[in-house]
């Protein structure tokens, strides 16, 4: 049988969520972003919720989160898309909404917004990528730039004399009490994929059942700003950034996960 | 037993080469074309389309969204 | 007639809110103002009317809320003082570029800085020059009594609406903490999620099936569009300009002389037109009601009548510019007040008037 006549619509058994747009992603290739994107679109649209789903996006690479997803969607201020999801689910409390924020966006200038909006419990979802690194403006260290790892304004490595040390946020953020679910996924290989889809879900299913504040993260990649390969940055994160941000679920029915 | 056969359809204009859908295939079926696209990147392609067994491994990897997957399964 | 109460302005500010059918406060604690929030929350608005009330983390946030909330199409509403609106003023900017209604009240009081918690109108030029960055405009109104901050939330909230703008309510210190008799308007309903979708066909509230996804951005990185975007809102600028400036006029008919001056500096200079009379000086005053857009036009007509303007402001003179630009020259203008949380008489007015103008 030649492959060409496997190709045929009765025998589709996967393809690109119907809810991208034609748009190609604006993200290097490679990029984590865009398998994120996709598995979040994917959510919507089994979860059949689009028409009462609405996004925040942030400012950083995925500034133009809004032109891939289609849905509604509103473009924050630098580290402020918990503040304008907090308005949204206030005012409508039955509509799901999500922030996608990096790790400047929500773990530095945004401190402040990210940690209240998860103790006032709000019921949204954040979604936090987190590849060590600022993207969009080249490369520069981020809040959770590895010690010792170099970017364009630690040309010698992070020192944490003077830089101070990276911050893990999600494990922060999971001993407030209005965080009901946080975890840490990556979308870097097949398995992985799998699982932060599931994390997905999860958050999904507590924001429909008004449990307070779902945090998922991903460890990602960003291999224009790591100076590798696609495939031997994803090696890189593997090596370097999962012993220091160790996948796994942190906070399950509001509960602390013990290890 | 029934076997299983798979084929991938990459959207070639929107692939931008990256290769990590290539260690993510169990059967190895995939590599980066020697040619470019209208973007200047070697695209993904079955390389042993025979070898593909459907597990959509590559495309749920895939972080453009640009492969679609294919599965039959046939009586021996 | 409407109910008649005793009220503090920032009181009557936060009840009009709720009667105006207002969809949610967000705002953050500082004197001279934190009666709008604490008055709200005596109130319970969300049991009664659904009116959204919420003591956000910082003034950021709360402004960032109020991006949220204008852009699903409700009706946001934030206030604070100085401080607190610098603070504000990033939030505000990317309303203004996103095109999202909001009513943002300022009760001023001195600066630079911590400053005093005193009133003052050194504000000026951040509410009606800019403040955020980029090409954009507020519409600006200026009450000078307790009934103006209650029944000046309508006009702002028609006026969000009709320009798809931020509106300021730039009070100070004296409005919003002094007692007047105000007499409030009857409650309008606030709207429905259907209505404010009808109002509001561009709003975020989910993708519906028929219609295009709707985005609510400041951003596009095609300078050519963005140019063509600020040509837009300079559009919407003019507009304003065209159409609602509101300003009053006292004693002007037979004026010689003129005071130009808004909010609590207007009721001052009012006491210093009569003394003026009194003293058989032809004095007159025109308070400009709107900041932005300025009453240029009038002043430019009052310019051919009048042989000299004073501005009076508590601030180091900044109103004053205005008032220059739109007399061109014609006649002379000079500023006078007090400034830091220090508020001018009506005798140090006329005093003014006699040193500067008359000579």
């Amino acid at each position: 049988m030649d492959f060409k006549d496997i190709i045929k619509p009765e025998n589709l058994v996967y393809r690109r969520s119907s809810l991208l747009t034609d748009k190609p992603f604006s993200y290097c290739p490679g990029c984590g972003h865009g398998t994120i994107h996709r598995l979040i679109m994917e959510v919507v649209e089994e979860l059949g919720i689009q028409e009462i789903t609405v996004g925040i996006a942030p400012v950083g690479c995925s500034v133009l989160a809004y032109e891939f997803m289609n849905m509604d969607m509103q473009q924050a201020a630098h580290g402020r898309a918990p503040a304008l999801a907090t308005a949204l689910k206030r005012l409508m409390p039955d509509k799901y909404i999500f922030t996608y924020q990096g790790d400047g966006d929500l773990a530095a200038i945004g401190t402040a917004e990210t940690i209240h909006a998860c103790n006032r419990g709000e019921n949204i979802i954040i979604f936090f990528v987190n590849n060590g690194i600022y993207g969009m403006t080249g490369g520069q260290m981020a809040p959770t730039t590895l010690p010792g790892m170099p970017a364009s304004t630690c040309p010698f490595g992070r020192d944490v004399n003077i830089m101070g040390n990276p911050l893990k946020i999600t494990e922060l953020v999971a001993q407030l009490p209005g965080v009901h679910f946080a975890t840490r996924q990556s979308v870097h290989t097949p398995r992985n994929v799998r699982r932060a889809k599931k994390a997905i879900q999860m958050a999904f299913e507590v924001q429909k059942n008004k449990k307070g504040t779902s945090f998922v993260e991903f460890v990602s990649n960003c291999n224009s700003g790591w100076k590798l390969s696609p495939v031997a940055a994803n090696e890189w994160m593997e090596q370097h950034m999962f012993p220091f941000y160790p996948l796994g679920d942190i906070k399950v029915d509001g509960n602390l996960v013990t290890k | 037993m029934a076997k299983v056969r798979g084929a991938i359809v990459v959207d070639v204009e929107k692939c931008k080469g990256c290769g990590v859908c290539v260690p993510a295939c169990p059967q190895e079926v995939i590599s980066l074309a020697k040619e470019v696209n209208g973007k200047g990147y070697h695209y993904a392609y079955m390389n042993k389309p025979e070898d593909c067994i459907g597990c959509a491994n590559c495309a749920i990897v895939c972080p453009d969204g640009v492969i679609s997957v294919y599965k039959v399964k046939l009586d021996n | 007639m409407g109910e008649l109460r005793l009220m503090k302005g920032n009181e009557a500010f936060a009840e009009a809110c709720i009667r105006a059918g207002v969809d949610a406060y967000f705002g953050y604690p500082i004197t001279p103002q934190s009666e709008v929030l604490e008055y709200l929350m005596s109130q319970k608005p969300y049991e009664t009317t659904g009116m959204v009330v919420l003591q956000a983390e910082s003034e950021v946030a709360a402004i960032n809320m109020c991006y949220g909330a204008g852009g699903a199409g409700f009706l946001p509403v934030t206030s604070s003082s100085s401080p607190g609106i610098s603070l504000k003023m990033e939030g505000v900017s990317y309303i203004a570029g996103a095109e999202l209604p909001l009513i943002i009240l300022n009760v001023v009081r001195g600066g630079p800085g911590l400053g005093d918690i005193q009133p003052a109108q050194s504000d000026y030029f951040q509410a009606t020059k800019g403040g955020g960055h980029g090409d954009y405009r507020l519409y600006v109104l200026a009450p000078s009594s307790v009934q103006e901050m209650a029944d000046f939330v309508l006009i702002a909230k028609e006026m969000a609406f009709k320009y798809r703008n931020p509106v300021m309510i730039l009070s100070d210190g004296i409005i919003g903490q002094m007692m007047e008799k105000v007499e409030l308007f009857d409650p309008i309903p606030r709207r429905t999620i259907q209505e404010v979708e009808k109002q509001a066909p561009w709003a975020t509230t989910g993708k519906k099936a028929n219609r295009e996804r709707n985005i609510i951005t400041s951003l596009d990185l095609d300078p050519l569009k963005q140019e063509q975007h600020v040509y837009h809102l300079r559009d919407k600028y003019s507009q304003m300009e065209r159409e609602d400036v509101r300003f009053e006029e006292i004693s002007t008919e037979d004026a010689e002389y003129l005071l130009v001056a808004y909010g609590s500096s207007a009721r001052i200079c009012q006491k210093a037109v009569d003394l003026a009379r009194e003293e058989g000086i032809k004095l007159g005053l025109l308070r400009a009601i709107t900041l932005f857009p300025f009453p240029s036009k009038r002043l430019a007509e009052l310019s051919n009548q009048v042989k000299g303007m004073l501005a009076v402001e508590m601030s180091l003179g900044q109103m004053v510019e205005d008032v220059k630009l739109a007399v061109n020259c014609r006649v002379p203008v000079e500023h006078y007040g007090r400034t830091g949380g220090v508020i001018h008489s009506p005798v140090e007015v006329l005093e003014a008037l006699k040193s500067k103008i008359i000579k």
